[in-house]
């Protein structure tokens, strides 16, 4: 008897699984976002709340849990599939619609679209996501599958052609695999952009017996989640993309650097591992071929310094996080001494698409130079926070005001903080450049790994320039001088000018010590860690002035700079919500029965500008030169 | 830091058999280390000392790689953990503003637990929910959206569930002497 070949196998594999997913279909599906974003706004409550109301009705009906969907401001949120109707998704979900929903839609046949987000379908009753404005902008492939798969089930992910380009990798030859990455120009989406072809194919030469890949989910960009989203959301694909690069240059070993911040991350990462290894796709004689490969986990120790390359490296030998000038370049001298492939997630889980669809159809989507799409987390001032996946070549306007729909609150826009602390932030005249890794270098930031932040009039530039470096600063492993001694100088010049202090020279000083820290340190951490100050200095120069000259913070942020007031006339004397929010008790009521504010004892939480009813909004805060009336402080 | 009653012990017989169960090459030092947390919630000096034995590695380097990496403590939690994120979406929305709403709460600093042991404060730099800005980590919980306010019910909450539990000893205890 032959042996089965990869494809025949696979084949069975994909008809058991569809067939399953079938019949599982034929039946009313609730499915529950609960990556770590749903989980943290109570999906795990709402997917009990599901579960206990289904049981009360004696209805038939499945309640499973998936992945993140990227409309993460909606959360908690869940889809219901019934069928005879388009899969729905809900958002906002408390117990009381929960109730609703299930008596109405699940017991009746009311879809109650006054409560719907989209439908996940095309219909005639429905829009759908992509009929939203940002549908003519987004393209979702790595994150085609987040959200609407069961991340814990194997078969979930199979069902929809998953694994299949590892089939039909395994029926040809490992060359193929790398041509077709080499010719997608696929770039590394862990922030250099460096192409993935290249990097194998220097692997593949290195020689030597034994070789490793191993995928960098370390996400240290504060402020970025994509990674995690992906890994809780739909794991096999970065798992597939591995095998097919391990199958690529004949390693036999692999591992995925998880950072320990991401419990669920790990977690799903290894159900992913068991059940893959379990159906002959990880281990040896993966799919009855003659290639074996296998994966293990390694958590890392909240080091940012480890998501560098080489820090990584040896962290997982058991030594301390430190970088090592380059080269020996991973791909010729890595893990162990042997040839390594270091890849972010996002790269690896294009792979697979790449090998199904091939370079060109990948080629076709994207710029010339940066092809296929760029995954960004959307957080901060925007209105719709989330994942989302767009074309490159998308500009930061259509990212944040047509994808995002603008700032919430009326708010003005002032920056956009892209890169995380290796990155910079760019200005409202900077919105229209193309996203993709040399335009974005081109105006000072970076793509990085995605993370992107959005500042409106509320947020201050000094602070964020200050908020960055102290966490460079934090995280620089010591090693080079400059980076050490110099991100700490940097680091109390910008304390100082938060305060006020400093005079005409301090921002040349700031410039210099930035370039002297850029060239002479080893690693990006230190050679981009002077990003965030240089970019504020070039864009937002006013405020830095603002603050040393005139002592006043523009946004109100930097709480030396700033006072808290309650404005007399819209006081009203009936109401004691601040006096009770106020943790150091400076809050008192005069004799007029107006509050007022003791300076002395007020330590600037904003509790009480939070508390204070909207009906009244008597609280502001002030910074010079306008400050409340001297005679009104003395009254007392 | 002065040990409690029995805890010489339970570092002990941990430590040996997190060794035993591994290979005991380099290579597994951080995991060694990381599992002797998940099991004690931090690494104590003796625990430190068996493992720089039992891997042949130097004190000092081990020492090294436990202040070197955030993840480790090298004092004992409390009960109950709180971390504040102050990654960047949380920091622009208030999270230092929150972190130090804990910290008059709880009087102590970040990165210390209270005299009781029974809370302990930290920071931590992104959990990966920045949408649901400003977070905080209780006992391994992810709560989003956390105003100051909120912050006297966390504290409340827990303090309400520590009642609880030991009203819950005590009465099984005194069940268990009437019967
Ligand atoms: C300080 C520092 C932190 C980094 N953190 C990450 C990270 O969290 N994730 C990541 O994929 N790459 C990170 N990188 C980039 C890696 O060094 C490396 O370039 C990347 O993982 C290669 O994968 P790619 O080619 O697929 O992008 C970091 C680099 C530096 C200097
Ligand atoms: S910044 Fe706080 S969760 Fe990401």
């Amino acid at each position: 008897m032959s042996d089965p070949n990869p494809q025949e196998l696979y084949s069975k594999m994909l008809d058991e699984a569809k067939a399953e997913v079938v019949s599982k279909e034929g039946k009313t599906r609730v499915l529950v976002g609960t990556a770590t974003c749903g989980v943290s706004a109570g999906a795990l409550k709402i997917k009990e709340d599901f579960e206990r109301e289904i049981q009360e009705k004696g209805l038939d009906a499945d309640v499973v849990e998936v992945g993140c969907i990227g409309h993460c401001y909606a959360e908690p949120m869940a889809v219901i599939a019934k069928p005879g109707f388009a899969p729905v998704c809900y958002g906002y979900l408390d117990d009381g619609l929960v109730h609703r929903l299930v008596e109405d839609f699940l017991d009746g046949d009311d879809p109650s679209y006054e409560y719907a987000l989209a439908a996940l379908e095309r219909n005639d009753v429905f829009p759908t996501f992509e009929d939203f404005p940002r549908g003519a902008y987004e393209e979702k492939l790595i994150l085609e599958n987040c959200g609407y798969i069961n991340a814990s089930d194997i078969k979930s992910y199979i069902a929809r052609d998953g694994y299949s380009a590892l089939a039909k990798a395994l029926t040809g030859k490992p060359e193929q695999v790398l041509d077709e990455v080499k010719a997608a120009n696929l770039r590394g989406r862990g922030g250099a952009g460096f192409p993935a072809g290249i990097k194998w194919e220097a692997c593949l030469n290195g020689g030597a017996d034994e070789k490793y890949v191993i995928c960098n989910a370390d996400e240290g960009d504060p402020g970025a989640f994509m990674d995690r989203s992906i890994l809780e959301s739909d794991p096999h694909l970065v798992l597939e993309g591995m095998v097919l690069c391990a199958y690529a240059i004949g390693a036999q070993k692999g591992y995925l650097y998880i950072r320990a911040e991401y419990p669920r991350a790990v977690w799903h990462v290894q159900e992913a591992i068991d059940q893959a290894r379990d159906r002959g796709l990880l281990g040896s004689s993966i799919l009855g071929s003659e290639f074996d490969f296998d994966l293990e986990i390694f958590q890392g120790s909240g080091a940012f310094v480890c998501g560098e390359a080489t820090a990584l490296v040896n962290s997982m030998e058991g030594k301390m996080g430190m970088p090592e000038s380059r080269p020996p370049r991973l791909a010729s001298q890595g893990f162990r001494g042997k040839p390594t492939i270091l890849n972010n997630v996002k790269t690896f889980a294009y792979v697979p698409f790449i090998i199904n669809r091939g370079a060109d159809w990948f080629k076709e989507i994207g710029t010339d130079d940066s092809p296929g799409t760029a995954v960004f987390s959307l957080v901060g001032k925007v209105t719709n926070t989330g994942l989302v996946e767009v074309p490159m070549g998308t500009t930061l306007r259509q990212l944040i005001y047509e994808v995002g729909d603008g700032l919430p609150n009326k708010k003005e826009f002032k920056a956009v903080q892209i890169g995380g602390p290796s990155g910079g932030c760019l200005p409202e005249s900077a919105l229209d450049v193309p996203i993709d890794f040399d335009s974005l270098h081109d105006a000072g930031a970076i793509m990085g790994s995605g993370g992107l932040v959005v500042m409106d009039e509320d947020d201050c530039m000094v602070a964020v320039a200050r908020y960055f470096l102290e966490f460079t600063q934090h995280e620089s492993c010591g090693k080079c001088t400059f980076c050490r001694l110099g991100t700490k100088h940097m680091l109390d010049i910008l304390n100082d000018i938060t305060r006020g202090e400093g005079d005409a020279e301090t921002l040349g000083l700031l410039k210099e010590l930035a370039e002297d820290v850029r060239d002479g340190s080893l690693c990006n951490l230190g050679k981009t860690a002077p990003n965030p100050v240089l970019t504020t200095l070039e864009y937002f120069y006013d405020e830095y002035r603002a603050h040393i000259e005139e002592g006043r913070c523009p946004a109100l942020v930097c709480r030396d700079l700033i006072l808290y007031y309650i404005e007399p006339p819209k006081c009203s004397k009936l109401c004691n919500v601040c006096v009770g929010s106020c943790p150091t008790e400076a809050i008192f009521t005069r004799e007029d029965g107006l509050k007022e504010i003791d300076q002395e004892k007020c330590v600037k939480c904003a509790n009480c500008l939070k508390a204070c009813p909207p009906e009244y909004n008597a609280i502001i805060k002030l910074s010079p030169p306008l400050l409340p009336p001297e005679k009104e402080k003395k009254a007392k | 830091m002065q040990l409690k009653e029995g805890e010489k012990e339970q570092i002990l017989s941990c430590v040996k058999d997190v060794l035993n169960k591994s290979s005991k090459k380099r290579e597994d030092l951080i995991p060694i280390l990381q599992k002797v947390q998940a099991k004690l919630g931090y690494l104590p000096a003796l625990a430190m000392e068996i493992i720089s034995e039992g891997t042949g590695v130097s004190g000092a380097d081990v020492y090294g790689l436990a202040t070197f990496y955030n993840q480790f403590r090298l004092i004992p939690p409390g009960d109950h953990q709180i971390k504040v994120c102050l990654g960047t979406a949380c920091y622009m929305v208030g999270g230092d503003i929150t972190l130090e709403s804990f910290e008059r709460r709880m009087e102590i600093k970040e990165g210390e637990t209270t005299s009781d042991r029974r809370y302990s404060l930290e920071r931590v730099a992104c959990v990966g929910c920045c949408t649901m800005a400003p977070v905080v980590v209780v006992d391994d919980e992810v709560e989003g959206k956390v105003t100051p306010t909120r912050v006297d019910g966390i504290m409340l909450a827990l303090k309400n569930g520590n009642d609880q539990t030991k009203d819950k000893q005590d009465q099984e205890q005194e069940d268990g002497e009437q019967q």
